[in-house]
């Protein structure tokens, strides 16, 4: 196994790494929530790769394959992708919920909204 | 008996969710509502039951679907689990009954909906406790942080929708470090069910991939506890959410947190390895002080009331890793012990704060000037939980503080003593400045006059109350419990 | 009857009062009628105690692994409950009295809060080990925060935060933890003769330990750890009789003794290399707090500090380790709490009746009310330890103990204390006796005392100092039965 065959958990950090840089670093809501997709996405990718097995073929019952890989993360991912979806739901709607109340969805408008709100 | 309680222990989490749903869809205020307390008080009495079967030293053991673990999903209760899901049926039937008046007046419309997200996050967060799965944990995770992210941004202030975005990228990136290492087991061991984990993590081979697992998972649960320095969510969420929400979620949130923590650490992962491989016990130890001090400081200079609550709610979630960091079973008594009062305390806090928001309108500790005389059964409550909060005998705070203090000096840390009780003196501090502030300061001039809430209102604080004093005279219940969870985790031996 | 009956007959009464608060007359029936009952109960659990030698241990709940919550009946013990509810009797038709004259209001809240802080003291009085002793503390101190702060201007909620935060902070910060030490090194908590710490712990933490519990036990406002006798001054009159003879600062003087003499044994304390430096400082205390009496000319600034020193009198008794100097503290309790109300009680009837709250305005007041600077004059001669007080008798086995002792400069401590006690409690006698009315003073000189109802207590109270002289030799007894090795 040399450094270069495990692309697939270069993949999940470096996306990782994007989706958190975007989540912290951005101030825009919408960027937000986008980072934290793709942030998600990067751990899929790492229970999703790491089911893959050597040889292994795609994980349904047919004849003429012996081995399959492990279709077990698939199950899980699609779960989480789910929950994901969920996040991303609550997530605009909070957004748009916030448009409306604060008239902006940039951070440092927003922090300078709530100093300005009475306690 | 015992089967007869293993079947029925599922409903636990069953009867709230399935309830979620279905209050989504009903009209009016009255009907949801009944809906959810009714469910909420089931789910208490199948808790109870659970707990006395479980009081003992057994393990409950259910599979969904017949399907066998490790293959298949199921729950598993001991000692630990119960307790802490006593404690979260145990609110919800408390508070869901009190609460109606408030929703009713912060959250006038679409109550259906409400009850139904406070019904899900109900059921997610027993879901997490009672479960036996790692991935289930993580599920059931993010189902109650879904919920409570919609319940915070109902409050009236535009804020709450703030404070709600802002847990939600943060309770999401904890969620996703869960998953993290999750993800890291499952491809050691291909296994998810805690038990079998437990038994085939390597955890003798040095395995680097273990250890990032853990230390993931760790920080992704620090988050959702509100460990400092990873608590920033938790003010502005407890301050602008509806009322009865930042009474049930300072009541159990982070308790649940607490208790996965603790379950993944010393069950799963083992306490010889953890401790180990990550310097576990030293890190707990500086961040919990951390937070007993930054949340401790930062309360006694609040001017808004639910604010000051939350920041010592930061505090408090330090002792209870304190107790942990000391890796013995009496500091994890003491730990299991303070998650346990410390929602009873908070709980009534944070009730009789919500009263008196109820009935003046505003937060701020300026308009609180004087009314102790308008409405001294709530202040009173008030006051005697603070009192509990500060630990002054006969109350549940003050026996966790004694557990706590003995815990660190069975294991020689008598510094850890002396920090303990300064900032319970702090405590005192805050508590007092309340105290003064609406008993023995006039009225000014001006100032709306506030009439007593009913009584309909004050009974379930007082009940909050009286169980603080309560189980600060008689400790077998919260004692028992608590040191049976010490002894479920740790399998009773004492620690190196 | 038994001793958990004296500690919750006080607690059922607040709540009634409390119910029956917007009632005047409800009210203050129910406030005169409480320490009735309560004097009749301690009065024969102490027959029972005194005539079949039962000590009638109750435990009540077990509030910690093998730590519980237990009444017993100990002679000092027996000896502060019954102080405390002989005085309870006169110092609640003074409380009613004093507060209608002065035009105070939330009168329920008052008596409640009074009546829990007696209860609390029967519970400290009756406490068989140190935790349920530290509950009943704690509870004593929070309920007479109230009480302090009671008139709610902006000095006395500064003083009753002085008053709050200095006890709670010693016996939350030192107490507890000194408590829970012992608790783990010498696995009970029971008070026992000979003490249950010889022997169980190292020299340098029991001295540690000693310093500790001592200024946790803040109640005994030893030095620098005394600021909130001062500060809780400006609490109505009643309360500072109540804190200043019956409730707060015996108990706290109380707790000194009985951890002195059950929990470390005198035998064990003068091993202690701590044990001569907070001897020391319950002189210096002493003294110091005298000194300090003497410039104020603030009435009741006079007697706190005058009750400062008097306490740390008990506590150098309790800290010389010997039997007489221990039996003299038990007895000084006594003493003092008697004379001691009777000055509180004056100056209060003096304040309520002429508005004189200073020494300087005493001029002559003796024409005016004669009968209340009589009891200030025996109040002071007990204080003071003159005969046919029944000071006298206290003093005397404090200085007979010092003595016996060979701890010289004690006794001189005590002399010169004394001295210092004539200076300044004696010329505001003197002023009222011997100097004429202050010029301008148009009001006719005819005699106007203070109300009947605050009048009575005080004679009755200050013909108990001269009683005390006569009966000091029972009293003696009963402390033997608890202090005799």
């Amino acid at each position: 196994m040399t450094v270069l065959s495990l692309f697939n958990y270069w993949a999940v950090v470096v996306l990782m790494m994007i989706g958190y840089y975007c989540v912290i670093v951005r101030g825009n809501m919408i960027k937000k929530i986008i980072g934290l997709g793709i942030f998600q996405t990067s751990v899929f990718i790492l229970f999703i790769s790491a089911g893959k097995v050597l040889g292994g073929s795609t994980p349904i019952l047919r004849d003429g394959v012996s081995i399959y890989s492990n279709p077990l993360p698939h199950v899980l991912i699609l779960t989480a992708i789910v929950v994901g979806i969920a996040t991303t739901a609550v997530g605009l709607a909070l957004t748009v919920r916030i448009r409306e109340a604060f008239g902006s969805i940039d951070d440092d408008d927003l922090d300078a909204a709530q100093k300005d709100d009475a306690e | 008996m015992i089967d007869t309680i293993t079947e029925m222990m599922p409903f636990i989490v069953l009867v709230p969710l399935i309830a979620g749903p279905i209050c989504a869809l009903l009209p009016g205020r009255g009907l949801p509502w009944a809906l959810a307390t009714i469910s909420a008080s089931v789910a208490f009495v199948l808790a109870a039951m659970t707990l006395g079967a479980v009081f003992h030293g057994e393990t409950l053991r259910y599979a969904f679907g017949d399907w066998a673990p490790p293959i298949g999903i199921e729950y598993r209760v001991d000692a630990a689990n119960a307790f802490v899901a006593l404690l979260i049926t145990g609110m919800a039937a408390i508070l869901l009954p009190w609460g109606k008046a408030l929703v009713d007046d912060e959250v006038p419309e679409r109550q259906g909906s409400f009850y139904g997200l406070f019904l899900i996050a109900l059921a997610g967060l027993l879901g997490i406790t009672l479960t036996g799965d790692v991935f289930n944990v993580f599920v059931f995770l993010e189902i109650s942080s879904l919920a409570t992210y919609g319940l915070i941004a109902h409050g009236q202030d535009r804020r709450a929708l703030l404070a709600a975005f802002r847990y939600l990228i943060m309770g999401t990136v904890g969620a996703t470090f869960l998953l993290i290492g999750i993800a890291f087991m499952y491809i050691l061991t291909g296994s998810l069910n805690m038990v079998d984990l437990a038994e085939r993590l390597p955890v003798d081979e040095g395995s680097r991939a273990l250890q990032v697992g853990l230390g993931f998972i760790v920080v992704g649960l620090s988050i959702k506890l509100a460990l400092f320095p990873l608590h920033h969510w938790l003010p502005n969420a407890y301050t602008y959410a509806p009322t009865l929400i930042s009474t049930f979620l300072a009541a159990t949130a982070t308790k649940v947190a607490l208790y996965v923590m603790l379950r993944f650490i010393f069950d799963v992962f083992g306490p010889a390895y953890s401790f180990m491989a990550l310097p576990l016990s030293a890190g707990f130890m500086a961040l919990a002080l951390a937070g007993m001090f930054a949340g401790s400081w930062l309360a006694i200079f609040q001017t808004n009331l639910k604010r000051m609550l939350a920041y010592s709610s930061v505090a408090q979630v330090g002792y209870m890793v304190l107790g942990v960091s000391l890796v013995t079973v009496a500091g994890l008594m003491a730990a299991f012990l303070h998650l346990f009062n410390h929602g009873l305390m908070k709980a009534a806090l944070f009730a009789s704060a919500g009263l008196i928001i109820y009935r003046t309108g505003s937060l701020r500790m300026e308009a609180l000037r004087g009314i102790g005389r308008q409405m001294p059964w709530t202040l009173t409550a008030f006051a005697l939980a603070g009192v509990s909060l500060v630990g002054v005998p006969p109350t549940a705070g003050f026996i966790s503080k004694w557990y706590l203090i003995s815990a660190a000096i069975e294991a020689d840390q008598l510094w850890l003593v002396a920090l303990i009780l300064v900032t319970s003196l702090m405590a005192l501090i805050y508590i007092a400045r309340i105290i003064e502030l609406v008993w023995l300061q006039p009225r000014p001039e001006g100032a709306p006059v506030v009439e007593e809430v009913p009584w309909g209102l004050l009974v379930p604080v007082w009940m909050l109350v009286a169980a603080n004093f309560y189980f600060g005279i008689d400790t077998r219940l919260t004692v028992g419990a608590a040191s049976a969870a010490a002894q479920a985790l740790t399998g009773g031996v004492l620690l190196p | 009857m038994s001793p958990i009956m004296a500690v919750i007959i006080p607690f059922i009464g607040a709540l009634a009062i409390a119910l029956a608060a917007r009632h005047p007359r409800l009210r203050d029936t129910l406030s005169f009628l409480l320490p009735i009952p309560l004097f009749l109960i301690v009065i024969s659990v102490a027959i029972i105690r005194l005539g079949l030698g039962d000590p009638m241990v109750q435990p009540l709940i077990e509030l910690l692994p093998g730590l519980e919550i237990t009444l017993a009946v100990q002679p000092l013990g027996l000896i502060f409950a019954l102080l405390a509810a002989t005085l309870y009797l006169a110092a609640t038709p003074y409380a009613i009295g004093y507060m209608r004259a002065g035009g105070y209001y939330h009168l329920g809240r008052f008596m409640a809060c009074y009546a829990i802080a007696l209860g609390a003291t029967m519970g400290i009085a009756f406490a068989e080990n140190l935790l349920t002793l530290y509950v009943f503390y704690e509870i004593l101190s929070i309920s007479t925060y109230p009480l302090v702060a009671h008139t709610g201007t902006d000095k006395a909620r500064a003083g009753a935060r002085t008053y709050i935060a200095l006890l709670l902070v010693t016996s939350v910060g030192l107490m507890l933890p000194a408590m829970i030490w012992i608790w783990q090194v010498a696995g009970t908590l029971s008070f026992t003769s000979g003490g249950i710490l010889a022997g169980q712990i190292g020299p340098g933490a029991g001295a540690a330990l000693l310093v500790i519990l001592l200024y946790g036990i803040g109640k005994a406002a030893l030095m620098p750890f005394h600021r909130w006798l001062p500060a809780a001054m400006v609490a109505p009159t009643p309360v500072s009789a109540l804190l200043h003879a019956v409730a707060v600062v015996k108990a706290g003087v109380f707790s000194v003794l009985t951890v002195v003499l059950y929990i470390f044994g005198l035998d064990y304390v003068v091993t202690l290399v701590t044990q001569p430096v907070m001897l020391y400082v319950a002189v210096f205390t002493m003294l110091a707090a005298s000194l300090v009496a003497l410039h104020q000319d603030n009435l009741k600034a006079r007697l706190a500090y005058s009750t400062v020193s008097q306490l740390a009198y008990i506590v150098t008794g309790a800290l010389l380790a010997t039997e007489l100097s221990a039996l003299g503290g038990g007895l000084h309790m006594l003493m003092h709490g008697f004379g001691k109300i009777t000055l509180f009680f004056c100056a209060g009837a003096i304040y309520v009746a002429s508005g004189i709250n200073t020494v300087s305005g005493m001029n002559g007041l003796a024409r005016r009310m004669p009968l209340t600077m009589l009891a200030f004059f025996i109040g002071a001669l007990c204080v003071i330890g003159l005969p046919p007080t029944g000071g006298f008798w206290s003093k005397w086995y404090l200085v007979s103990g010092a003595w016996s002792a060979e701890h010289y400069v004690v006794v001189a401590a005590f002399v010169l204390s004394t001295l210092l006690n004539i200076a300044y409690l004696l010329p505001p006698v003197m002023r009222a006796f011997l100097k004429p009315l202050p010029e301008g003073d148009t009001k006719p000189v005819r005699i106007q005392e203070a109300p009947a109802l605050c009048l009575v207590p005080l004679l009755v109270t200050a013909a108990g100092t001269l009683v005390l002289f006569v009966l000091a030799d029972p009293a003696l007894q009963m402390l033997k039965l608890g202090i005799a090795s």
